[in-house]
């Protein structure tokens, strides 16, 4: 094992808890991920020695919470490698991301009949907010198609983009399917004709590298709830030159310069998208998350996924009548596996898991159209991350293998 | 696991999936289609994605025909075919009851399941907030195609 799972379990509070009196196998990570007491912690301190309100205070706590909230953007700017913390922006969520560069980038670029290119295996976080842009701008939206394998039909890039295509966004990694996406060399044919690229990290940013410089992409949107961090702290990373150029998402406290009765001006980078007072706790445990991250190393991390991902896969091959989803290519394929049975609904498979303890995800995992495409309306998905180990693979085989014979006509 | 441990796992499910339960998932009674329905209407759970799709054949004051189509989980597909077998050729106001004494037991209150016989058994969802929607579905399925009948 390229991680030491044993010592990372220690970390993690809630792994030490029954479900129906078992022991918890928590492979529900794609929806969001456990959290380690060195987080919990960093929030624990942070409200017992320096909450304060930042950027305003002249007092002792407000300019040591200031520090730490911004100790947090640089943390994440190293992450990620983005050039400069002006380009980290602080959000809610991915969705809130996602939608702050559809409102501000998008309305003010976006012309009746251009073309958003999208994908089929998009969450629908990367999908309503361009809908509603295309409609409200008469722009038309199209989808890359997903190949059986279930990778997309990119046809070695010819004719990805046509002369219209202003913008294109997709997912890094699908939270559905697990394709890993070839997000650089898509980057390279967007810049190459002109076309503004998002991707959404939030199924990359918490398992793989990232690099969003060497990528070259416009935007990065991901979340931190899903990397060990608390809910409620998203990030943007933008390219300056465009997160410049771009009218403020929210009005309010933070974002603004100078005001008058009149109007406004605004604030430098990236407060300027940052209006009312932050998720500050979150945000500066979200750095303790970060830490937690780069110290186990994230190719580490990636590897650790990789093995358990191309064991599970390998394990649930063998079980009869079974449906298995996505790439089979383990460098293709990130800690999904999304699975279905002709004769059993992926919500009678969640029951049955968590009567044996194992937290799965059923349902179309916010992917609706994705799953028509593939002709079935959801599937049951495990997903794995830095805690898990074979042990729980095996478990969760046994429980889908109990799931079945419980079904079974008896 | 030890095949003791895989019985009592098994114990508590059965709480759920009563046998009657599968049975109904398993065989399903009224599945398909009608000749000339007075309504038919389409109930979606968007968060889980269950289909249920009633179609009613009304005669007079009578509920005289009954079929559903959709597609889903064992719980939402196995009420919908226990409810066909509850309502057939029922008075409307019966069948209007019925739906009401549902509904409320699914709230949890025990006093409607007694009027219920066979329903009863979808009782043990209770258990399992979640899936609480996926049995109510064909039920307020049946209400509004009822409601589209004009009866």
């Amino acid at each position: 094992m390229t991680l030491d799972v044993a010592q990372i379990r220690r970390d993690f509070p809630i792994l030490q808890r029954q479900v129906h009196g078992k022991p918890l196998v928590y492979l529900d990570n794609a929806a969001t991920s456990q959290k380690p007491r060195q987080v919990i912690d960093a929030l624990v301190r942070y409200y017992e020695t320096t909450n304060a309100n930042i950027h305003r205070a002249v007092h002792t706590l407000g300019e040591e919470a200031t520090a730490e909230y911004e100790e947090a953007r640089e943390k994440v700017r190293r992450f990620i490698n983005a050039p400069t913390t002006e380009s980290v922006i602080f959000t809610r969520n991915t969705t809130e991301s996602i939608n702050l560069v559809a409102y501000s980038w998008g309305r003010a670029n976006i012309r009746e009949g251009d073309e958003i290119l999208l994908t089929q295996m998009e969450h629908h976080s990367n999908l309503i907010p361009w809908q509603l842009l295309a409609r409200e701008k008469g722009a038309t939206v199209r989808y890359v198609p997903v190949a059986a394998d279930g990778t997309l039909e990119l046809n070695g890039f010819e004719n990805l983009f046509d002369a219209r295509t202003k913008m294109m966004a997709l997912p890094h990694v699908s939270n559905s399917l697990g394709t890993i996406n070839p997000v650089e060399r898509i980057a390279a044919e967007a810049r190459r004709h002109g076309v503004m690229l998002l991707i959404d990290g939030a199924q990359g940013a918490p398992h793989l590298p990232v690099d969003v410089h060497a990528i070259g992409a416009d935007f990065y949107a991901f979340s931190s709830h899903k990397m060990l961090g608390p809910t409620g702290v998203g990030v943007l990373y933008g390219r300056k030159e465009l997160l410049e150029e771009m009218e403020p998402f929210l009005g309010g406290g933070e974002m603004i310069r100078k005001v008058t009765f009149e109007g406004a001006t605004w604030n430098d980078l990236p407060w300027k998208f940052e209006a009312g007072t932050p998720n500050i706790a979150d945000v500066i445990a979200f750095g303790a998350a970060i830490d937690y991250l780069e110290a186990l190393g994230m190719e580490n991390v990636r590897a650790h996924e990789a093995e358990l991902t191309a064991y599970a896969l390998d394990r649930m091959a063998a079980i009869p009548d079974i449906t298995l989803y996505g790439p089979t290519d383990i460098d293709q394929r990130g800690g999904v596996v999304s699975f279905n049975f002709p004769d059993l609904h992926p919500h009678d498979i969640g029951t049955v898991l968590d009567q044996y303890g194992v937290a799965i995800r059923s349902g179309h995992h916010c992917t609706q159209p994705l799953w028509r495409c593939l002709g079935v309306s959801g599937s049951a998905r495990a997903s794995f991350y830095v805690y898990n180990t074979p042990g729980e693979v095996d478990a969760l085989v046994d429980a889908v293998k109990a799931a079945r014979s419980y079904f079974a006509e008896r | 696991m030890t095949q003791e441990e895989f019985r009592r796992q098994e114990a508590e499910l059965d709480d759920l999936y009563r046998d009657i339960i599968l049975d109904h998932y398993r065989h399903p009674r009224h599945r398909g289609h009608l000749d000339s329905p007075s309504a038919t209407h389409e109930g979606l759970n968007p968060l889980c994605g269950d289909e249920v799709t009633v179609e009613v054949k009304v005669d007079g004051n009578r509920l005289a025909g009954i079929a559903y189509t959709g597609s889903g989980c064992s719980i939402s597909q196995s009420s919908a075919s226990m409810m066909t077998e509850a309502v057939e050729g029922k008075p409307v106001a019966q069948a209007r009851r019925l739906i009401d004494a549902f509904t409320a037991m699914m709230r949890g209150d025990d006093e409607a399941a007694e009027e219920l016989g066979d329903l009863e058994a979808l009782s043990g969802v209770r258990q399992f907030p979640v899936r609480i929607k996926c049995a109510t579905l064909a039920w307020h399925t049946l209400d509004e195609a009822l409601n589209e009948a004009g009866v």
